[in-house]
């Protein structure tokens, strides 16, 4: 089953396009990393999944083919904002009250005794927690309505490391105990590779590269060597990244399903998830996509298939 | 596909009073992926014995909520595990370690480090080599004969080094 499944999605704002040509199909049971610089659509994207924001062009549906929004798919996600929507001048309990009343499945006994758990007390006022409180605080209450899916924006942007740790801690104790599906965007790129097993990147208002993390992190190399044969690489595989010193060439590059014997004198080595992201991100031109998303999009530009 | 364990380790999450032997830990640095430190981690408390037959490893909730990595990860780790024969995991329960490595013994051991001190090692420092070419020469050595042995090595539930190859 797909939890999010997209077809030719396409957001446009005014004359702009935000999001442009996706297409992409996430199975159920991840832990989804959403990244790209700043204005490369993810927000739009996230928004078009949780029926916050209709498509321009083509479709895109959750959990098994419903229509994103439709009412079905709202009451089986949960949707954390970046900006973390709590009423300030509300109490915890208070803030529990409204969640309930406004969500048909709502398992108030759960919240109350994750909050307990974390030592948040329900008379607080909201306004007065700590930005890890609340984030705590908007977790707790998307995890009450026992989601399928659950999805975050930016949730770690503002948390201090410990906050960082302690917030991503309570969605993986989450996750082992509900065996939800999570997709968030984060802009923490050195801390994805705990977390996350399936990485979706975006770029300019489509998608740059898509897959299991450990199929991305195994079929990509950097492969270091003398200079004159640098060519010869490049004919042999999609080439990333290419950094050249006096006598030695240096080639991020996609090796898929293997790499066969190298020239003479060239060494491969490991990527990292971090490297990997980085050098996409420095070059927009490049990417990886699995096989079947590739068939969907209408103007294939530059695939290094 | 991580439904199945943790959903079935619910069953038994108040009964929070049984400790685990062992703790995991990560270093983000080491390049090595996070489940293969794990499955490290245990091969080496097998082999030091902090983990014996009948003990429990660490629940996977627990292990998530403590390091905060991703449940899949320790259920990888944990079915390597199980794959090279030492633990097994009970539905309902968690995972138990069944089987130990083969340890050799103290005296054993001594006698070989004596023989490598006395012998080889020896030789080496009076050829003049530095501390990283004998252990750059060691490892070389070491990889020949490993590769000399081969697929000799008996189906290998009872030993296992845990060093790389289980990545498979």
């Amino acid at each position: 089953m797909s939890v999010i499944e997209t077809s030719g999605l396409g957001k446009q704002y005014r004359d702009i396009w935000a999001l442009r040509d996706c297409t992409m199909a996430i199975p159920a049971g991840r832990i989804v990393a959403l990244v790209g610089p700043n204005g490369a659509g993810k927000t739009t994207l996230l928004h078009l999944t949780v029926g916050l924001a209709r498509a321009t062009t083509g479709s895109v549906t959750v959990l098994g083919g419903a229509p994103a929004g439709s009412l079905w798919a709202l009451e089986r996600i949960a949707f954390v904002a970046q900006d973390v929507p709590l009423y300030g001048y509300l109490s915890v309990a208070e803030m529990l009250d409204l969640a309930a009343n406004m969500n048909r499945r709502f398992d108030r006994r759960r919240s109350e005794s994750r909050l307990s758990e974390l030592g948040i007390a329900l008379g607080h006022k909201v306004g007065k927690l700590s930005g890890g409180q609340r984030a705590q605080l908007a977790l707790t209450i998307a995890f009450s309505r026992h989601p399928d899916l659950l999805v975050l924006d930016e949730p770690l942007s503002g948390l201090d490391p410990l906050a960082r740790h302690d917030f991503m801690a309570s969605l993986m104790i989450a996750v082992a105990e509900d065996g939800l599906s999570v997709v968030f965007s984060s802009h923490v790129i050195s801390e994805l590779e705990r977390v996350a097993d399936y990485l979706v990147l975006l770029s300019g208002g489509r998608v740059q590269v898509m897959g299991e993390i450990s199929e991305l992190v195994a079929g990509h190399a950097t492969l270091s060597g003398p200079p004159v044969d640098a060519g010869r690489i490049a004919e042999r595989f999609a080439v990333v990244q290419s950094q050249r010193a006096g006598r030695q060439a240096q080639l991020l590059v996609r090796t898929g399903n293997g790499q066969g014997a190298l020239p003479e004198g060239w060494d491969s080595a490991e990527v990292t998830l971090e490297e990997l992201v980085l050098a996409y991100l420095r070059e927009p031109s490049a990417c990886a996509l699995p096989g079947p998303a590739l068939v969907g999009l209408p103007s294939p530009k530059g695939t290094t298939a | 596909m991580t439904v199945d364990k943790p959903s079935a380790e619910r069953g038994s999450a108040d009964s929070g009073h049984t400790v685990s032997p062992i703790n995991f830990r990560i270093d983000p640095r080491s390049g090595v992926p996070i489940y293969l430190q794990l499955v490290n981690q245990v091969n080496h408390a097998l082999r030091l014995g902090h983990l014996r037959q009948g003990d429990q490893l660490p629940r996977v909730r627990d292990v998530v909520g403590s390091l905060s990595i991703n449940p899949n990860t320790v259920v990888k780790a944990y079915r390597e595990i199980e794959r090279a024969g030492y633990a097994v995991g009970r539905p309902g329960q968690g995972t138990f370690i069944v089987a130990t490595p083969r340890v050799t013994p103290a005296e054993k051991l001594n006698g070989l480090r004596r023989s490598l001190v006395r012998g080889w090692l020896s030789d080496a420092i009076a050829a003049g080599l530095d501390h990283d070419e004998i252990t750059a020469l060691f490892t070389a050595a070491l990889r020949d004969s490993e590769i000399a042995i081969g697929s000799s090595e008996p189906g290998g539930t009872a030993q296992r080094d845990g060093q790389g190859e289980a990545v498979a």
